[in-house]
């Protein structure tokens, strides 16, 4: 089918698929007119419920805690479906040249752009752990503080320095990390069949709301949830530079 | 302009799929279902809002406030990593298919022969 054809086929399709789409949500409530029932009642409940107060954190790591394994095991299954389609191929090995073994050098990265590269690795960890701890008071959480943490060796390689961030952050450790967050986010759920009889449940004490450890299991499911992103999204990083970096086609 | 927030939807929605369609660069196509998925953002968040609610955060807002629904928010953060993992899937197979076929062209691809 050629260039034309299809787009001409698009421009058909797309005119129908415009008009239900609008005719579907025209079906919607006015947008402002909110009527759904479990919203109201867990804005209502959820502080003096869940001692937390930022109530997505709840959602996501108490009330709906089932729904984020699942979510966890999609990220922990694609990353592993990354490594396993990126892995090498026949005819391809892992090389460096000599001139590269010692490091590799980011293509115009100035040295003003190295020093804040490397200033601002302090930073990103110290922001993505704080945002890790506090999910359950101000927005954040696990899925969100693990991406910042992730981006802290990232920004090693930003310096132009590949090889210290494999030193930093090697396959090993990252992979390892990837793997004890989904573990540790099951044993929290554990925890809960084992000291109050349902999976997920929470078992530890609420605490005050408003404090660092308050709102039960979350804080201890948002740690896990957060190294395992954070490994997650290291695991396929790395990956990625492989291949433009280490992995060669075989010469002979 | 009750209807905007869903209009934009749409429109992203459409917008995205357009580009799978036209494109002739594998990266781009995935970068434009990206778009197709943040239709779906714009969705959850437009169903979820409250005229004049706050964010769904207690931390310095009375709990008697009116909120926005947090559900959609976490349906919201699930999409967002799904969006992340599919992409990165997407990106990983055309890595590869670039290796093979040489080109990032969808209309370069055949079928594979060994």
């Amino acid at each position: 089918m050629n260039r034309r054809v299809r787009l001409s086929l698009f421009a058909v399709a797309a005119a129908g698929l415009s008009a239900v789409l609008v005719i579907g949500m025209r079906g919607l409530p006015a947008f402002g007119d909110y009527h759904g029932v479990y919203g109201r009642v867990i804005n209502g409940i959820g502080v003096t419920a869940r001692h937390a107060t930022d109530l997505v954190t709840a959602l996501n790591f108490d009330i709906r805690a089932f729904d984020t394994l699942g979510e966890e095991f999609i990220l922990f299954g694609s990353v592993l479906g990354i490594a396993l389609i990126l892995r090498e191929l026949r005819g391809e090995h892992e090389r460096l040249e000599p001139h590269e073994a010692d490091e590799h050098t980011f293509a115009g990265a100035s040295e003003a752009l190295q020093v804040f590269g490397l200033a601002l690795v302090a930073i990103l960890l110290a922001v993505g752990a704080y945002i890790v701890v506090h999910g359950q008071l101000t927005p954040g959480g696990g899925f969100q503080g693990g991406v910042i943490l992730a981006t802290g060796p990232l920004a090693v390689f930003l310096a132009g320095r590949y090889l210290r961030m494999r030193a930093i952050a090697p396959h090993s450790i990252v992979e390892l990390g990837d793997a004890a967050g989904a573990a540790g986010y099951v044993l929290v759920g554990i925890g809960g069949l084992v000291f109050t009889g349902v999976f997920l449940k929470n078992f530890l004490p609420f605490g005050i709301p408003g404090h660092l450890l308050s709102a039960g299991q979350m804080d201890i499911a948002s740690v896990a949830v957060g190294v395992e992103v954070a490994g997650a999204f290291l695991v396929a990083w790395s990956e990625f530079l492989d291949q433009a970096i280490v992995v060669r086609a075989r010469q002979d | 302009m009750s209807f905007l927030p869903f209009a934009v939807a749409a429109w992203l929605f459409v917008v995205g799929l357009y580009g799978i369609v036209s494109t002739r660069n594998l990266v781009c196509a995935i970068l434009s279902l990206t778009v197709v998925q943040s239709a779906t953002y714009v969705l959850l968040l437009g169903v979820g809002y409250r005229t004049g609610g706050q964010a769904p955060i207690f931390a310095d807002i009375p709990q008697v406030s009116t909120a926005v629904d947090p559900t959609v928010q976490v349906m919201v953060l699930t999409d967002i990593v799904i969006e992340a993992t599919v992409t990165g899937l997407l990106l990983a197979l055309a890595v590869q298919a670039h290796k093979r076929f040489g080109s990032l062209d969808p209309n370069e691809l055949r079928a594979v022969r060994d």
